[in-house]
């Protein structure tokens, strides 16, 4: 780590922990930012070095979502009456059953996702390309119409999540899920950077590049992509667990196993900031949460035709992303040595 | 969980007639599916949405007085545009790309539909009502509608003139030979990128004839476009492409398999219990591959 990196670093880290007395009024924005990146920071871990496209990935954050909400009420008060009674507060949590139930809430959303991804792999993940990807779609919108089913976590009427105890000021709910939600975020970046200067990687990016001749050379390819995977579904599933405490509301298909908005989000960041680099999602995930907002508030209600014109311009035309374009206007700052006659040579081929 | 399907036998033979029915008509968008992905090598997941399009349109004729049976052959005309213009806008880019692509572009398109339709026709479940009355069978044990048997009617008779129009026609030719070998087909002196467009026209003008006929057996509604796509899916890959009998069967199939799970897990895990089938059967494909490939070492 050289004295640039440690100044952006320090750079952002003082920004990130500024940011909600900077700008009181975007809290919950802010911390939908970090949940965002955390989420197509993980997506790109299977999705961009591993060559592995899932759509699936919104099964763990659902399933860590309706997990950390169920252990939060569950540890002190009957889950099935508490649903029962919807929206009304015949329970309510004190401030210190609310913190132990969401910490206990937020380690068995993080575990058990974990441990799902990695009973599935072994068979889900031996499928190879488009079927994998139809196969994950299917896995998450099955999923959302199950749960949809299940009367003890609200069926089709939803969850209400515990309401945020009465602590301090009237900002502390934003400012405990906003740190809540950086501190997940530092997390995912540091164990993602960790990760992305082992072996680890190099064996995801050769299963990515050709599966077959990585087997042949001796890598045990399944163990790797589960392992890879199940690195996804924690991730995935602690930011699930917080999304359900920010928005107070889990619903099976709109919320939680919401394939057609946050399952397509995630894949779109990923690719709109670069597949397979380290801060590609992260630069994706800020542009889009941006412009999503933007759009959002301005042409309400056109925001999924947005959105579905925006999937297609990016697919078409910028299917390698903003780092990727980076990467090819300035090769040098990415460490790649280029010689000068041999560009010349091909900017007069074109 | 509920066994009275199997307790009383007239409701399985009840279950088994409407899923035959019902499967038909999958059948035949998953030969929509089957063609393009054979001849262009794509996985279209806008295929559901193009089925709800077409069934708006018949839908439409319905509110202005129109019999909606007419849907059959204006829907297809139209949607063979509708086709094509999608082709020429979006799909010509992404054919010859990852495969992955492809995918991520047409569910794009499927957002887009979606939610156009529903900007367009409103989110209310709708369905076009035809008039043609109930057939009794069996003592009136098992009714089924006129409709239903007249959807899987039209449904055979537009496939059947599909596969004699591919066997018989230039174009047939054409298409065959393009899905054979796309560049020998091109050195040849084969219009491929025509041929690609013509497919994809093909294919939405199937939706659009099962579309049509959906309106009127079923309910039709901007949502429920994803549930068709994955239904052709695995009809595609349970039969394999360019197996036209297996299409058919499969698509049955998959019918009696819906109609059993909605009578015994109860309507509300019947979409779910499409995509766990999916799912199994994907699943179920990948280890007997598996296993083949350990055979041959």
């Amino acid at each position: 780590m050289n004295k640039n990196n440690i100044l952006l670093y320090s750079g952002i880290l003082i920004f990130g922990i500024a940011a909600p007395f900077l700008f009181p009024a975007f809290k919950v924005q802010l911390s939908i930012l970090c949940v965002l990146i955390v989420l197509a920071t993980t997506w790109n871990i299977q999705g961009g070095e591993m060559g592995y496209n899932s759509f699936g990935n919104i099964l763990f954050y659902g399933l860590g979502m309706y997990l950390c909400a169920s252990v939060q009420v569950g540890m002190f008060f009957p889950l099935a009456e508490w649903t029962e009674s919807g929206g009304e507060k015949t329970f309510v949590h004190t401030p210190a059953q609310f913190f132990q139930g969401m910490a206990v809430g937020l380690i068995v959303a993080a575990v058990v996702p974990t441990i799902v991804a990695g009973l599935i792999g072994y068979s889900i993940l031996g499928l190879r390309g488009h079927y994998f990807a139809i196969c994950t779609l299917g896995l998450g919108v099955a999923a959302g119409e199950i749960s949809g089913g299940i009367e003890i976590i609200g069926a089709g009427q939803g969850f209400t999540t515990p309401p945020f105890p009465d602590v301090g000021s009237l900002e502390s709910r934003g400012e405990f899920f906003y740190f809540l939600s950086f501190f997940v975020l530092i997390l995912t970046f540091i164990a993602v950077r960790g990760i992305y200067t082992t072996r680890f990687k190099l064996i995801l990016n050769a299963i990515r590049d050709n599966e077959d001749k990585a087997e042949a050379m001796g890598i045990q390819t399944m163990k790797y992509k589960i392992v890879g995977w199940m690195i996804s579904a924690f991730f995935c599933g602690l930011a699930g667990g917080i999304m359900g405490g920010l928005v107070g509301y889990i619903d099976s298909t709109d919320v939680a196993f919401d394939g057609r908005e946050m399952g397509v989000f995630m894949v779109l960041m990923a690719i709109l900031g670069g597949k397979g680099t380290l801060w590609g999602p992260i630069i994706g995930a800020t542009v889009f949460h941006i412009f999503k907002e933007g759009f959002w508030t301005f042409f309400l209600g056109w925001q999924y035709v947005a959105l579905g014109v925006l999937i297609v311009v990016i697919v078409i035309y910028f299917p390698e992303g903003i780092m990727g374009w980076l990467r090819e206007k300035y090769p040098e700052r990415f460490g790649e040595v280029v010689d000068e006659k041999d560009r010349k040579a091909q900017v007069e081929l074109k | 969980m509920d066994f009275m399907v199997f307790q009383y036998p007239m409701i399985s033979v009840q279950a088994c007639l409407d899923g035959i029915l019902l499967g038909i008509l999958f059948a035949l968008i998953a030969y929509g599916m089957a063609l393009q992905w054979g001849v262009m090598n794509i996985i279209n997941i806008a295929q559901g949405d193009l089925v709800i399009l077409g069934g708006y349109i018949a839908y439409f004729m319905y509110l202005y007085g129109i019999h909606p049976a007419w849907g059959v052959i204006v829907s297809p005309i139209i949607m063979f545009f509708v086709g094509i213009a999608i082709y020429k806008l979006v799909i010509n880019k992404v054919v010859d790309r990852d495969l992955f692509i492809s995918i991520l572009a047409t569910f794009g398109i499927s957002i887009l539909f979606m939610q156009l339709m529903n900007f367009a026709f409103g989110a209310d479940v709708v369905l076009a009502n035809s008039d043609y009355g109930t057939t009794m069978l069996f003592n009136s044990n098992v009714v089924l509608p006129n409709s239903k048997i007249f959807s899987a009617f039209i449904s055979i008779l537009f496939a059947i003139c599909l596969v004699i129009y591919m066997k018989k026609s230039k174009l047939g030719r054409a298409i065959r030979a393009t899905a054979q070998n796309a560049r020998a087909a091109k050195i040849l002196g084969v219009d491929t990128e025509k041929v690609y467009a013509a497919t994809f026209g093909i294919n939405a003008a199937l939706c659009g004839v099962a579309g049509a006929l959906i309106s009127i057996t079923f309910t039709i509604h901007p949502y429920m476009g994803l549930p068709y796509t994955i239904r052709s899916f695995m009809i595609v890959i349970i039969a394999g492409l360019g197996n036209l009998p297996g299409v058919a069967m499969s698509g049955m199939g998959l019918g009696v398999f819906e109609e059993f799970a909605d009578y015994i897990l109860g309507t509300e895990f019947r979409i779910g219990s499409v995509f766990l089938l999916l799912v199994l059967i994907l699943v179920y494909r990948r280890f007997k591959l598996s296993r083949k490939r350990e055979y041959l070492k």
